[in-house]
């Protein structure tokens, strides 16, 4: 589903971020991508997603490589994703329903089949009644959630994911994390990154180690 | 078909609610729009009720025909008949001597008229030909004034020839006028966009983030940039009417003053539509070229 091959990524500025990285995600896959602050998890999940291009190296999605994807195809590649920032990227200005309809008023639903739609994801992540809430009302789990129900109230096969317990304590970081396995269970392939180790044990991930751009 | 109607939907209530959502900036630029749009309508407008002015006037058109000096009645004679051959339309004969008193009657010239030593009018013909269109009268001035005797034949349509180079010069004024406006109205719609891009570059970054299009991101600004030139356009044909029907009693006034009926004509509901159009695509243009350069800017 995910294959990236001898992926280089450098910034402008000259520094490195990934040297050389290989690997393969299957279509089912729950996938840890770990290492150090700095080891280059964000840039990778960045690539997958499109939002930076590798500097050398192949990286093929669903078939298609990315590196050489036209400007103009991105927008339906990333359809395919759903994508989970690390810093959430919510719309403030918006209440909580109009978030998670963005994706929806994207490809293009109707008023009302979106409005269902984004009611069950936001049921699925446990903030059904909050809709009307504008996203500034909510604590940090339930932003995390938010941005969750977004990314996944397209139905993605993809979900990518970064970071998504930075700034959680463990109890809220295992509902979050509970909820990437349901979607796993279901058969949507998980790619998350995170520094945080210790729940390796629990989700039994596939793990992609990183190691300051390089996989150990 | 549904997909792409509900996100033009979706797009236009955001346009609109984004029109509402601050409405001194909106009636500010609405008023900027509608005076950029007003002046070239009412220079329209304007040539448009001259134009049907000189229409009326050119009902009348005269050759006068002027005799040389040393003609005699003999020579006035000889004209007056071939006038009769050759002009089918009216013409009446005008002596010098009747010349000289009406000339003597009207106001102020009898001191004048007496102190000339002899009568310094010519024998002339007025006449009305049949036939009126330009080039019918030219042909004719230009046979008379081959007639014996005869010192200057006069086409008193010439005026509304030079009318009539006035009204296409006005024309190419508010032309260039129309032109300078319209680049102003695209000018300020970019920047009003401009602002309102970069105000949710938030919102752009994300939607792009999951998939959006450049179309996406530009439909409600184009919906915003098209309601506002629209709105614009109708504001200004909107002032032009008030305007007229303002000017419409000292004007319907002076003109009975000389006799003559007159009423001023506005704007056509067709040409107000045509305006809002106008306005419309321009407003729309406005906020395309504006996305599509914040876009490219961002990346
Ligand atoms: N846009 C960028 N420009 C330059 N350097 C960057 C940029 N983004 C990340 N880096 C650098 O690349 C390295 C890897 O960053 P990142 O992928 O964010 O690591 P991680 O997510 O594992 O903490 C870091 O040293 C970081 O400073
Ligand atoms: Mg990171």
């Amino acid at each position: 589903m995910i294959q990236g091959s001898n992926l280089t990524k450098r910034y402008p500025g000259g520094f490195e971020a990934l040297r050389g990285v290989s690997f393969e995600i299957a279509a089912g896959d729950m996938v840890f991508v770990t290492g150090h602050s700095g080891a280059g998890k964000t840039t990778l999940v960045k690539l997958i997603a499109a939002i930076e291009r590798p500097t050398s190296g192949s990286l093929v999605v669903n078939g298609q490589n990315v590196a050489a994807l036209r400007d103009s195809a991105l927008p339906y590649l990333r359809r395919h994703f759903g994508l989970v920032f690390q810093d959430h990227k919510l719309l403030f200005d918006r209440s909580v329903l109009e978030n998670v309809l963005l994706p929806l008023q994207i490809t293009g639903f109707g008023a009302r089949e979106a409005k269902k739609r984004a009611l069950a994801a936001l049921d699925k992540v446990g903030l059904l009644g909050r809709e009307k809430a504008p996203p500034i009302a909510l604590s940090g789990g339930e932003q995390q959630r938010l941005a969750i129900a977004r990314a996944v109230v397209n139905r993605p096969s993809i979900l990518l994911v970064d970071e998504p317990t930075g700034h959680l304590d463990a109890n809220s970081a295992e509902a979050i994390l509970d909820i990437f396995r349901d979607f796993n269970r279901v058969g949507v392939t998980v790619v998350l990154s995170t520094h945080d180790t210790q729940w390796v044990e629990r989700y039994q991930p596939r793990l992609l180690q990183l190691d300051h751009g390089q996989l150990v | 078909m549904n997909a792409w109607f509900s996100q033009h939907r979706a797009a236009l209530v955001r346009a609109v609610r984004r029109l509402l959502a601050s409405p001194l900036n909106t009636l500010l630029s609405l008023l900027v729009i509608a005076l950029a749009m007003a002046l070239p309508l009412a220079g329209y407008v304007l040539l448009d009720n001259l134009k049907s002015l000189a229409g009326h006037a050119s009902g009348n058109q005269q050759i006068s025909l002027f005799m040389a000096d040393d003609a005699s009645r003999k020579d006035s004679a000889e004209i007056e008949s071939r006038l009769k051959q050759a002009v089918p339309g009216a013409w009446r004969f005008v002596p010098r001597e009747e010349a000289l008193k009406r000339l003597q009657d009207s106001e102020g010239m009898a001191e004048i008229v007496a102190s000339l030593p002899k009568n310094p009018l010519p024998d002339a013909f007025i006449v009305e030909p049949g036939e009126r269109s330009p080039e019918a009268l030219e042909a004719l001035r230009q046979t008379f004034s081959q007639w014996p005797k005869v010192a200057h034949v006069q086409l008193d349509s010439a005026w509304v020839k030079r009318f009539d180079a006035f009204v296409r010069l006005g024309r190419m004024v508010v032309a260039l006028l129309a032109a300078v406006f319209c680049a102003g109205l695209l000018a300020v719609t970019f920047n009003t966009i401009r602002l309102q891009v970069l105000a949710n570059a938030a919102e752009i970054e994300v939607a792009r983030l999951i998939g959006a299009t450049d179309a996406f991101i530009r439909r409600p600004f184009q919906y915003f940039g098209a309601l506002q030139g629209a709105a614009g356009g109708l504001l200004a044909g909107g002032g032009i009417v008030l305007a007229l029907r303002w000017l419409a009693p000292p004007i319907g006034e002076l003109a009975s003053l000389y006799g003559a009926q007159y009423a001023l004509a506005g704007p056509h509901a067709l040409d107000l539509v045509a305006v809002a159009l106008f306005g419309a695509l321009l407003g729309w243009l406005g906020a395309h070229l504006s996305v599509s350069l914040s876009l490219r800017q961002l990346g």
